[in-house]
């Protein structure tokens, strides 16, 4: 029986991936003054999807997120995204003038607010700071309540825009956990911005690297999350020369490449 | 309870000592006011300082007895307060709406923010002939005066804090389709309220002091009215009556900010609890 259904999901998946994808870029530029931020860009996004976004300081990832989210103005240019979408920031972002639950239901429409924000808060493991004020959460549990936040709108597109980047690294980890039994639950297309090559591995379907505003190399990953250590070291070396980064001396690679191995 | 004795012994000691210090430290700050008024006293029995340069404090006790017995301090109170609530509330309101409009739009600020700052140079109290020969000397100058000097504190403070608001929430907030409304409701106006309120209280002290400087300009009624009348008949009793009440208006518009501040500013973690 599980097999059965785990066997019409996958299937399923497959057949949206195969129709229309939600967000759809066609030969997007992006210019501020004489700067070409993003250059010609093509993107498609299935449904449910993980994508991890690499790039270096600078070379497009923000301004692209930014354009996703419907922060910049796209009119003019063949972008469909859509409008059920929210984003986690790298600083939560929470309102600090609102006690946590009203910043997860800032503006949700619709009845029983507090019960969808209880929800979500209790997804994330919450629940027992709904009436707390957020100058007084952990950057953790701020962070937490930022993922509530996106998830009680529903979203069809989930942005992230490195959001475990100020967590420390324990904290780190178990966001990742969190972030992919959630995703797992809710099934939302996911586009993660990071700078973290391992963190891309360990999480995404789909790796893009994105440079001076085009993106330079794509790679699916296929392998299950979690067995994903006997792939993880070619795949970080490819990543890293599509980011510039020439592999170090053996000794140091080798000891990132053990770090990365180590992970769960 | 022999085993249980000595400890409970130690902490409370501890905590002794610390309930002693405080309040003997606090005490002791009374001490040099209380001594000031005791030389004073002194000063006055013994005819040093004579009644006509400074009424002694126990002459004064008795006569603010007297003056709110007959009713003479508070009616005239009442004239005073009166004053500088309608003055301060014109002052607050016109201040808060042209904040808003020059904070909230680039036209509004190209429109109004030059006038304010025009209007700053101007010492309010220098406007006072003008607005003697528009009004006369009753009561419309003296509220104007009021509301001419509170406009600026108010204005300044909460267009600045509108100015400076994190535009990371208000990025936040457009992301998760607040509307211009909205966002102006629930990030906007809570993150510049902290200085709205600097603004109000520099609103309220200055009206405290503009309501000072008018009630010199021919009063027939208030605490200005009742230190001119003082003065005509070397009454430094009631002189020193009234600028007590001013200090002590001084005092609760202080208290009436604050208090507000600990109810719209709940969200601040302050720092004496930590």
């Amino acid at each position: 029986m599980d097999a059965r259904r785990g066997f019409l999901l996958a299937d399923a998946a497959e057949i949206a991936r195969r129709a229309a994808p939600i967000v759809r870029l066609r030969n997007f530029t992006r210019r501020f003054g004489a700067n070409t931020i993003i250059d010609k860009l093509d993107l498609d996004i299935a449904q449910g999807e993980f994508i991890a976004l690499l790039g270096r300081s600078g070379s497009g990832k923000t301004t692209l997120l930014r354009t996703l989210a419907g922060l910049d103005d796209s009119r003019g240019q063949d972008v469909t995204v859509p409008t059920a979408r929210a984003v986690v920031f790298q600083d939560a972002r929470l309102m600090p003038w609102k006690k946590v639950w009203r910043n997860v239901t800032l503006g949700l429409r619709g009845r029983d607010t507090r019960g969808r924000a209880e929800r979500a808060l209790n997804e994330v493991g919450l629940g027992h700071r709904l009436d707390a004020w957020p100058l007084t959460l952990s950057g953790g549990e701020a962070q937490r309540t930022a993922l509530a936040r996106a998830l009680a709108r529903e979203p069809q597109l989930l942005l992230l825009d490195e959001p475990f980047a100020a967590l420390d690294a324990l904290t780190r980890i178990r966001m990742h956990e969190l972030v992919l039994s959630l995703w797992r639950a809710h099934n939302p297309a996911v586009l993660l911005v990071t700078h973290d090559v391992d963190e891309a591995i360990a999480l995404a379907d789909r790796v893009l690297v994105l440079d001076q505003g085009r993106i330079v190399g794509e790679e699916r990953i296929d392998a299950p999350r979690g067995e994903r250590d006997g792939i993880a070291r070619d795949l970080r070396e490819t990543l890293l020369n599509w980011l510039g980064v020439k592999p170090g001396p053996a000794g140091e690679g080798n000891g990132v490449v053990r770090l990365a191995a180590a992970r769960p | 309870m022999a085993t249980i004795a000595p400890n409970a012994g130690i902490a409370p000691a501890a905590d002794r000592q610390r309930t002693f210090r405080l309040p003997t430290l606090r005490a002791g700050r009374w001490f040099s006011p209380i001594l000031l008024l005791l030389l004073w006293e002194l000063a006055s029995r013994t005819g040093l300082i004579p009644e006509r340069t400074l009424a002694a404090p126990s002459t004064v006790i008795g006569t603010l007895v007297g003056m709110i017995v007959s009713g003479e301090l508070p009616s005239n109170l009442l004239v005073s307060f009166g004053r500088a609530f309608v003055g301060l509330a014109i002052g607050l309101v016109v201040g808060i709406v042209l904040a808003l409009i020059a904070g909230l739009s680039r036209k509004g600020e190209v429109a109004i923010d030059p006038l304010m700052q025009i209007k700053r140079t101007i010492p309010v109290v220098a406007l006072s002939p003008l607005l003697i020969v528009w009004f006369g000397i009753g009561e419309t100058t003296k509220i104007t005066l009021i509301a001419f000097a509170a406009v600026f504190p108010v204005y300044i403070n909460l267009y600045s804090g509108i100015r400076a608001v994190d535009a990371r929430l208000i990025d936040a907030g457009r992301s998760f389709g607040l509307s211009r409304l909205e966002l102006i409701w629930h990030v906007i106006l809570p993150g510049a309220l902290p200085s709205l309120l600097v603004g109000l209280r520099f609103s309220l002290s200055v009206a405290i002091i503009v309501l000072v400087i008018a009630e010199q300009i021919n009063a027939s009624a208030g605490l200005g009215y009742l230190i001119n009348n003082a003065r005509d008949f070397m009454r430094t009793d009631i002189i020193v009556v009234c600028l007590m009440v001013y200090a002590l208006l001084g005092l609760a518009a202080d208290w009436l900010v604050r208090a507000i501040e600990s109810r719209a500013l709940a969200w601040r973690p302050s720092i004496v609890e930590q």
